[in-house]
């Protein structure tokens, strides 16, 4: 029962406040798929009777810090982990209240799928508009819509619908391709792990059916060569005098061995001799592998370089426009210089100019402002000291994504998406 | 293109995602090192270590925070691990940490040396100047450990600030940190227990014999099996007896609970940790000092 190895990996991210039943819904996946401890179970069941609570509250297995536990809310973005006999699945749990921008795109940063919450009582809220914009900024293909609550509403086909009619007409204006409708009870488990007899009407599968089959392997993309390189393998031994391994994580594309590929930015041209994993030799090299390849010939490349093909390269840019949400308490300043840290490379940069802002509860472009402070989302225009080599975000992930670090106190103050390639170098 | 041999089953996948984060430590840092318990986890890591930078060697010391407790069978298994892989390894010595009288050694039937460690380890840590510092565990562990970072920032004084990390996006991991501050990283941080005992299983890395059940005189003590040996104060009603065990985690002896159990082979041990109904660490002793045990230990710097 334990050799579930053959299955794929679903990273998922939920949102929402503590009264949407976030931290329930979550705590029903893991207890229905019994992903739960049964010691963790007796501290909940501790916890719930202390709070003088009947039965279990579910949503305590999903409090981490003392913090938090003290002060009932979720501070921070936390990772759970369950498997069903199909699938293997990380959840990044973001929270709702305090630094949610933050947090959120943190969590959709690494995410295939986003859950979205909605009270049925309460219909579509600012929040359902943030986070839906957020998931759509970040590139998720698949967004879940949970209409949770349906207990406190009779179950009323109506009422889901109504809310199924306003979410599309909303998110007509975002750039999400699969949106799925689920009419849950978090609380209850309705169409959670258990189909719900309650809902008759709805013919569809349930959330976990949905999260196990959904296929998010075609988000991959498998076109565009290319290798940031990471780290290069010089073990100098005897028996690996002149060995280099241009070692690195695939970012797109499908490397061969005898593939032609391109040195960048050097713009130096050879064959791929050999890729490894480890010791053993591979034919191919895809993503998310992490490889090492030998070169026919040797050429410039080193760390922050890339490998593509001769006749599909990224752009080489000093000039950038992004959309950027800003992390740090400290807001940005048109006259810093940042470090710009984008696949393996760094180049010192700074902001060039503030297009606008996004209002992320209208989606309403804000003009005119100078200054952008912590969780806001704007778009920008970079300017950086030396070339760098990307592609657009809703392309590829890893070469259309970037952080500004603060060179003064190190800290990560945003994070980046390129999101448009017309601008002139 | 959606060809299903582009489909890669999960363990290829973490697998992927932890050698990205090894060799992001090795060209990011100047002093980096593993730090080396002898437990499944750390040996897992070093295993992934060696894939990362083959064929060359590791590109970093282990380090092993020696408590003068532990299993014998684990120093003879780091040894010979280390011989194998041609690794440096460096040794902190709790033991010598209380005899500089640094620290107290904890007195009554449940004296352990795991608090003394962080004391050793941060020590080894400013001795050697490490500014990443890797460790084997994992997030789904315990609660505390559910926000960890994979780039773990700690201050000056090996502090963790759970209210102040680093956003971390992506797969874009910020390493800067100013002279004397110092990273701890954790790869497998996707991984849950069974994920680790079934790449053990597909790779087919050695473990100490003390994960496969094997005869051992233990005692039981609040309703927890403790291996006997010289360094367990026997209480009064204790009596040591044979019995049939293994352990799911190796920390001290003195602390680290033992079970029954015939999985004396990795097949057996994953049906039976997949089956299995308690936490790996609620056979810790160390963890049910409180309920926020863990989460004090780690802003101290522990491991």
């Amino acid at each position: 029962m334990g050799h579930t190895e053959h299955n794929g990996l679903l990273r998922f991210t939920t949102a929402g406040s503590v009264d949407d039943g976030k931290s329930t819904l979550i705590g029903r996946l893991l207890y229905d798929s019994k992903s739960i401890f049964e010691d963790q179970l007796e501290a909940v069941e501790s916890a719930s009777n202390q709070k003088g609570i009947d039965g279990t509250d579910l949503s305590l297995l999903t409090d981490g810090l003392k913090a938090e536990r003290e002060q009932g809310i979720t501070i921070d973005v936390a990772y759970r982990y369950f498997a069903t006999p199909k699938r293997k699945f990380i959840i990044a749990d973001t929270p709702g209240h305090i630094q949610y921008t933050r947090n959120m795109v943190t969590g959709a940063s690494t995410a295939d799928l986003a859950i979205i919450l909605i009270d049925a009582r309460h219909g579509l809220l600012e929040q359902t508009h943030r986070h839906s914009f957020i998931a759509s900024l970040l590139g998720l293909q698949h967004v879940v819509v949970c209409v949770n609550k349906m207990d406190l509403v009779e179950y009323s086909e109506d009422r889901f619908n109504e809310i199924v009619a306003a979410y599309k007409e909303f998110s007509s204006r975002l750039d999400i391709t699969d949106i799925k409708f689920i009419p849950i009870s978090a609380l209850y488990g309705d169409n959670v792990v258990e189909s719900s007899e309650n809902t008759p009407w709805y013919g569809g599968g349930t959330l976990l059916h949905h999260l196990e089959t959904v296929h998010v392997g075609a988000d991959r993309n498998l076109q565009d060569c290319r290798f940031p390189i990471q780290y290069v393998i010089r073990p100098q031994t005897d028996a690996h005098r002149d060995f280099r391994g241009y070692a690195g994580r695939v970012a797109s594309g499908v490397f061969k061995v005898g593939d032609e590929v391109v040195a960048m930015p050097s713009g130096q041209t050879s064959k791929i001799k050999e890729i490894f994993v480890g010791d053993a030799q591979v034919e191919k090299a895809f993503p998310p592998l992490s490889v090492a390849m030998t070169l026919e010939n040797d050429i410039d490349l080193s760390r922050g370089d890339m490998l593509a093909r001769p006749n599909n390269q990224p752009s080489k840019r000093k000039l950038l426009d992004a959309k950027i949400c800003w992390l740090s308490e400290t807001p940005l300043n048109l006259g810093t210089k940042y470090i710009l840290r984008h696949t393996s490379s760094e180049s010192q940069s700074r902001i060039a100019k503030i297009h606008h802002e996004i209002d992320i509860n209208t989606l309403h472009r804000v003009e005119g402002v100078s200054e952008i402070s912590v969780n806001a989302i704007a778009r920008i225009q970079i300017k950086t000291a030396s070339e760098v080599l990307v592609d657009d975000y809703r392309r590829n992930k890893t070469t259309g994504s970037f952080l500004l670090i603060d060179p003064s106190t190190h800290q990560t103050v945003a994070a980046g998406v390129i999101d448009d390639l017309n601008t002139q170098a | 293109m959606s060809d299903a041999s582009y489909n890669l089953d999960h363990l290829t996948e973490l697998e992927a995602e932890s050698i990205y984060v090894l060799r992001e430590v090795a060209a990011q840092f100047d002093r980096p090192a593993i730090l080396f318990s002898g437990g499944k986890d750390s040996i897992v890591v070093t295993h992934l270590a060696a894939k990362a930078f083959a064929p060359g060697r590791i590109p970093m010391p282990l380090v092993h925070i020696d408590t003068g407790h532990n299993f014998p069978e684990t120093l003879e298994f780091r040894d010979n691990l280390v011989e194998r892989l041609g690794a440096r390894l460096i040794v902190g010595s709790v033991q010598a940490t209380i005899d500089s009288g640094k620290v107290q050694e904890e007195t009554g039937a449940n004296a352990s040396r795991n608090r003394l460690q962080t004391t050793t380890l941060i020590d080894t840590i400013e001795e050697h100047q490490f500014d990443a510092c890797i460790g084997g565990a994992r997030r789904d562990e315990e609660k505390a450990r559910a926000k960890e970072r994979f780039f773990s920032h700690r201050d000056d004084f090996s502090q963790w600030d759970p209210k102040n990390q680093r956003p971390e996006l992506w797969n874009l991991f910020n390493g800067k940190h100013a002279p004397g501050e110092h990273f701890r990283v954790f790869p497998l941080n996707n991984w849950t227990e069974l994920d680790v005992w079934n790449y053990i299983l597909r790779e087919n890395i050695a473990l100490p014999s003390l994960y496969y059940a094997h005869d051992r005189v233990c005692i039981r003590r609040a309703g927890q099996i403790l291996a006997h040996s010289e360094h367990l104060n026997l209480r009064a009603d204790e009596t040591p007896e044979m019995m049939h065990v293994r352990f799911r985690t190796l920390g001290d002896l003195t602390i680290t609970g033992a079970f029954e159990s015939d999985a004396d082979t990795l097949e057996k041990i994953i049906d039976e940790v997949a089956a299995t109904r308690i936490t790996e660490r609620g056979g810790r002793m160390d963890d049910k000092r409180s309920d926020s045990a863990m989460e004090d230990r780690k802003k101290e710097g522990y491991f």
